[in-house]
């Protein structure tokens, strides 16, 4: 797969807003001077940021700086105008979403988008659709390979609803479950693709505070043992800062700072983006 | 847990199977008995095809979410090329039931193969778009079948498209003659033959919805985004669908044209695709027994009220709407299980009371 | 005949299209479902006025405006009975409700008047062709049939545009769930877009069966499903759509059958078809809608 693209590999710099261990290795997301036009409107612009392959990243902002349409343009499901987005350092330029998902990046939705209609073991196998090594005439005719490949399909999916807490509800409709556990589920097929970077839009998003706690120590263990880079929308601050090792702010669809949790909390621009301009008030 | 779930689609597949074996041996043992009137052993071979039909529509607007309204289309198709073949192999394949077996194949592989094509630009359409552009290439195919000349004569296998019959070379026969369609065809379509299509449809379709693909095809249905998301190419599976479904049609088509001794394009229009709907939807959205059940009584049903002349269609008519309502209607559900449930509660007085 | 004649004719016949059209494209603008029912409503409509006119003997405005008076009726009666207990269920129960309907109304008429085409007189019978440049022919059903449709479209146009009602169907078609919020009377709104699509229906039977006269139970369902056809064309759910859409298709069908081949229309045309919505998914007119995420 990997060699039909033409590879770049930029490597992650050695300053201090990127996790130590990453030094040195490859960027997993390499995003530069994106743009998007709907019409005559902009809705970003010149957006440029990076992630280290196991690096926490914030994606802040006021309600409609165009926080949702970068995660869009992230995985292909609108093409950019303007920029060029790097998955592992493969140009994901006029990729349609399979495709940009193959080249290693998950996300979840703001509005869950799970299958509703299926159990929560069948939303998890069908995140792990192209793990799954079995032909379709295989499928068709139940030949031995289907059994084999199902098999491990099973295994590998009751692991990962066991890594979020899922696994007694495997065979519960993914529709009827409450709204936090659907966001975890969301999580875990996202997990299931087998990504090196996840995108988490608004994961905290109707969970009440000790359901955030646990989403905190999730996400923490989620990169702890996966080894991924996880890039997420929050409006919850407490998640935000205590869990990103970075922060990008994003206002009017550009990006005005990004650094470490206590440099975004003293930097003057953010505080002014979120509050107004003091002699304004 | 997991085992449970399991079990779960494996009971409902055995059940399946177990409805259409029990049925096909009934039948057979009535049968060989003479206990089967002529009109009831005429439906045998018509209900498969229905079924086997339903089926494979079932997996289209059941399973996978597309409305498709030209289902008749690719039955055609298959009857048409599978009578053409059988007519063909007269001479050279002797045993009949390897003819039709043949035709069959053949039908479902040039209906698949046509469905395939049709697919690749047709497929980027989604919702009630597709549902019309099927109908449009349903009638398509009605029309061109209906114009449609294939034959032999002394320069060979002769093949047309034409407004007017073409003129033969030599001694020759036209198999299918236009708008006449086919005469004088051979019957070669068995009851068992189409109890066997019957078992090899549930196979394929039973195994592709319980597999990765049919997963994925689910997916699609149930969130396209999100199928995307997590890697699925939506349109490679809406076209697996989409072929598969188009081949067991195609097959049910060369069973079905083989059973009468002429057939013409007419037969395969828009309100045959209709009908096939109806039992599809009637039997449930993506239930496979279902479809099994509601395709056989639906086409006996309006057969066995012959009796009842004129007023069969309306019966029918009436029949299908009540039913629509009964099913879906809200307020309808409510009064219903209202009713049930006083039924239950009376039920457990009436039982507490035998207790005392 | 020249290119000239081909094309009033084919205007001619795209206008009762449009008006079949404009039935089938309010319902699914306002309704979101495919009423397949509503190609026989063309096809009673045809029948009262034909009753009326032969058995009674009345005038043919008579026979026309009480056909569209039971075809309101009718479509109103459909609505109520067999659709509105379904809404807000999956549009594909409401669709083969649709079809329960259709195969009512078929086999109905088929009780009443029997399978046997009656011939129907045109309402125009006594007016005498126009004869122009020596070769061109105008019929007199030509000149009401278009001049008929051109009231219906400026009508039409205006009274979803200006009036009241008129206002409230478009905004139930554009959100039905905000319209019920800001105070508009769904079910009654979609009453009245039956009504006028009915009525229409009526409208149209009459003037289909004046140019062609055979009248049999079945006469509405290929004309039912060939504006069915235009309004996707124009774009479903566009009031100018289903117009142009009629208009196009009827002088496409014109031109295929001359030009080209008459066995073939139907292959023409639906070809045409499907070539538009490929090149416009939507439809000529029909708005692209993209799914937020």
């Amino acid at each position: 797969m990997s060699n039909q693209y033409p590879k770049n590999t930029v490597q992650v710099p050695t300053f201090n807003t990127y996790r130590e261990s990453d030094a040195g290795k490859p960027l997993v997301l390499d995003v530069r001077n994106l743009g998007i036009d709907f019409g005559g409107l902009t809705a970003v612009d010149s957006f440029s940021v990076s992630l280290g392959p196991t690096e926490i990243c914030g994606l802040i902002g006021p309600n409609g700086a165009g926080k949702t349409t970068i995660f869009n343009l992230l995985t292909g499901v609108y093409q950019p105008t303007r920029g060029s987005v790097l998955i592992n350092g493969i140009d994901t330029k006029g990729m349609s979403t399979h495709k940009v998902t193959k080249l290693g990046i998950a996300r979840t939705f703001q509005n869950i988008r799970l299958f509703t209609d299926m159990s929560v073991l069948d939303n998890v196998k069908v995140g792990m659709h192209n793990q799954i090594k079995c032909s379709f005439a295989s499928s068709l005719f139940r030949l031995p390979g289907y059994f084999a490949a199902e098999k491990r399909a099973n295994a590998r999916a009751m692991e990962l609803l066991d890594f979020m807490g899922l696994a007694d509800l495997a065979d519960q409709k993914a529709g009827s479950l409450p709204y936090g556990v659907q966001r975890r589920l969301e999580i875990v097929r996202a997990l299931a693709t087998n990504p090196s970077i996840i995108l988490l839009d608004e994961p905290a998003a109707g969970m009440n505070p000790s359901e955030t706690t646990e989403l905190m120590h999730q996400i923490r263990r989620i990169r702890d043992t996966f080894h991924i880079a996880i890039f997420l929308i929050e409006h919850d601050m407490n998640l935000v800062m205590n869990v990103c090792e970075t922060i990008a702010v994003l206002n009017y669809g550009r990006l005005i700072a990004k650094g470490t949790p206590e440099e975004i909390r003293q930097n003057p621009t953010v505080i002014e983006a979120y509050l107004g301009k003091e002699d304004g008030q | 847990m997991k085992k449970t779930l399991l079990n779960k689609d494996k009971g409902k597949d055995f059940l399946t199977y177990a409805v259409v074996i029990v049925a096909f041996v009934i039948m057979q043992f009535l049968s060989s008995q003479g206990k089967l009137s002529s009109a009831v052993t005429g439906y045998l071979v018509p209900v498969c095809c229905y079924i086997v039909l339903a089926i494979s529509l079932n997996l289209l607007v059941g399973v996978c979410g597309e409305l498709s309204l030209g289902h008749a289309g690719f039955m055609g198709i298959g009857a048409f090329s599978g009578v053409v073949l059988a007519t063909l192999l007269k001479n050279t394949v002797d045993n009949a039931t390897l003819r039709l077996i043949l035709a069959m194949v053949f039908g479902g592989t040039l209906a698949g193969l046509i469905g395939f094509l049709i697919g690749i630009p047709v497929l980027r359409l989604r919702g009630d778009y597709l549902a019309i552009v099927t109908l449009a290439f349903g009638e398509i195919m009605k029309n061109i079948i209906g114009n449609m000349y294939v034959g032999t004569d002394e320069s060979g296998f002769r093949f047309a498209i034409a407004t007017a019959k073409p003129k033969l070379v030599g001694k020759g026969k036209w198999i299918l003659s236009g708008a006449m369609g086919v005469t004088g065809i051979k019957k070669l379509s068995t009851f068992a033959v189409g109890f066997g299509l019957i078992l090899f449809t549930l196979f394929v379709v039973l195994n592709l919805i319980n597999s990765k693909e049919g997963r994925a095809i689910k997916a699609v249905r149930d969130n396209r985004i999100a199928a995307e998301s997590v890697g699925i190419n939506v349109t490679t599976f809406r076209m697996k669908a989409f072929v598969v479904s188009a081949f067991l049609a195609g097959m049910a088509g060369a069973l079905y044209g083989l059973n009468y001794s002429s057939l013409d394009a007419a037969k395969f229009n828009f309100n045959t695709s209709i009908n096939i709907l109806v039992f599809v939807v009637l039997g449930g959205m993506g239930n496979i027994l279902g479809s099994v059940i509601s395709a056989t009584v639906l086409y006996i049903l309006p057969e066995a009220m012959r009796g009842l002349a004129d007023y069969r269609m309306i019966i029918y008519a009436v029949v299908l709407i009540l039913v629509m309502l009964f099913t879906w209607s809200p307020k309808v559900k409510e009064y219903t299980s209202v009713v049930a449930d006083r039924m239950k509660h009376l039920f457990k007085k009436e039982k507490e009371a035998a207790a005392k | 005949m020249n290119i000239l004649q081909y094309l009033i004719n084919g205007i001619s016949i795209g206008s009762v299209y449009a008006i079949i059209a404009l039935g089938y494209t309010m319902v699914y603008g306002i309704a979101k479902m495919l009423n397949f029912a509503h190609g026989d409503v063309i096809m009673v409509g045809a029948y009262i006025c034909y009753c009326v006119t032969v058995y009674l003997g009345l005038p043919v405005l008579a026979g026309v405006l009480l056909s569209m008076v039971v075809c309101t009726v009718l479509g109103i009666t459909i609505e109520g009975l067999a659709y509105k207990p379904l809404r807000g269920t999956p549009s594909l129960a409401v669709l083969i409700t649709a079809i329960g309907v259709s195969y009512f109304l078929q086999n109905a008429a088929q009780l009443i008047w029997s399978s046997n085409p009656k011939s129907f007189t045109s309402i125009v019978s006594n007016m005498k062709p126009l004869h122009l440049f020596g070769s061109l022919t105008i019929t007199g059903e030509v000149i009401v049939t278009v001049a008929v449709s051109v009231v219906i479209m400026i009508g039409l146009t205006w009274f979803t545009s200006s009036t009241r009602i008129g206002k409230s169907m478009r905004a139930v078609s554009e959100d039905r769930d905000a319209a019920q919020l800001m105070g508009i009377n769904v079910n009654r709104t979609i009453s009245i877009t039956f009504a006028i699509g009915s009525a229409l229906a009526a409208v149209a039977g009459v003037l289909m069966c004046s140019s062609i006269p055979v009248l049999m139970p079945t006469t509405g369902s290929m004309p039912g499903i060939r504006a069915f056809t235009a309004a996707v064309f124009g774009g479903i759910g566009s009031i100018p759509g289903a117009m142009l859409g009629g208009i196009l298709l009827g002088i496409i069908e014109t031109f295929a059958k001359a030009y080209l081949s008459t066995q073939f229309s139907d292959a023409i045309v639906f070809g045409v078809l499907i070539i538009i919505l490929l090149v416009k998914p939507a439809g000529l007119l029909g708005k692209q809608v993209q799914e937020k995420v």
